[in-house]
């Protein structure tokens, strides 16, 4: 026995499965590891009451289709680390952070508000395709930017791990 | 609608709209607590259905992006996200 919980136990894994796929991916943990385990913490509890992992800086509709964009890593992380250094929670976290040669700011929010939100669930944010001028439609992550040329997206994202539903036709 | 006191020193109506699982809520608690203010607050993510809904009116009349934490004080005016300078500035004044 190590004296721990078997939820502490699991945190702990998800903490690190969650930091080695970042790194993988070229992001970065937020270096204040109390700070980062809370908000897996919350994302631990989103999974449980919504059924996915929702933003725990965020309020959840628990519809997964209107919080597809807030489901982490959220569409709103990469510009939020361009501009900011950090996403909206702070778990991930620009070189600078994670290197402690900067301070987290705090990020204002991106989302667009409830109002703008109701029809059609998550924004969109590409206008209809055109007429495709390659052999195969180009599907876009709606998280990192990935492109990929197939007949369908990938069932998960190989840079950023997300889901087959966060992509959207791009050519 | 739910709302939990904290006892401290009187300053005007203080309250604090939150989410039970973000930081960045826990941190703006904390603060109130460490500055001693008396304040109230709420979980909004733990209301349910129309109280909710009610909550997050509320919140968007003094934030129309509808983000948490929002701090509302005396009914004047609000303060988003942890804004650690500005909250002490407020209470240490």
């Amino acid at each position: 026995m190590n004296g721990k919980s078997t939820s502490e136990t699991d945190l702990d894994r998800v903490y690190l499965s969650l930091k080695n796929e970042a790194e993988d991916g070229g992001y970065r943990f937020n270096p204040d590891v109390e700070f980062t385990k809370n908000l897996i913490r919350g994302l631990l509890k989103n999974e449980q009451r919504y059924g996915y992992r929702a933003c725990p800086c965020r309020l959840a509709s628990g519809k997964r289709a209107d919080d597809l964009d807030i489901i982490c890593p959220c569409d709103y992380r990469d510009p939020d680390l361009d501009d900011f250094g950090a996403c909206y929670c702070a778990l991930y976290v620009s070189a600078a952070i994670a290197l402690g040669e900067k301070q987290v700011v705090p990020v204002p929010e991106r989302r667009p508000p409830r109002s703008l939100r109701k029809s059609g669930g998550a924004v969109q944010m590409v206008s209809a395709v055109q007429a495709p001028v390659f052999s195969l439609p180009v599907w876009r992550c709606k998280v990192c930017g990935y492109l990929c040329a197939r007949e369908q997206p990938p069932g998960i994202c190989p840079i950023c791990k997300v889901t087959k539903d966060r992509f959207e036709r791009f050519a | 609608m739910v709302t939990e006191h904290v006892a401290g020193k009187n300053r005007g109506t203080v309250m604090l709209y939150a989410l039970s699982t973000c930081g960045w809520c826990a941190r703006t608690k904390d603060l109130l607590k460490e500055l001693g203010v008396a304040f109230d607050f709420t979980f909004v993510d733990l209301l349910e259905g129309k109280e909710q809904d009610e909550a997050m009116d509320q919140v968007e009349k003094w934030n129309p992006k509808g983000s948490f934490p929002t701090l509302v004080i005396d009914n004047r005016k609000s303060i988003v996200g942890f804004q650690e300078r500005e909250i002490r500035e407020e209470f240490c004044a």
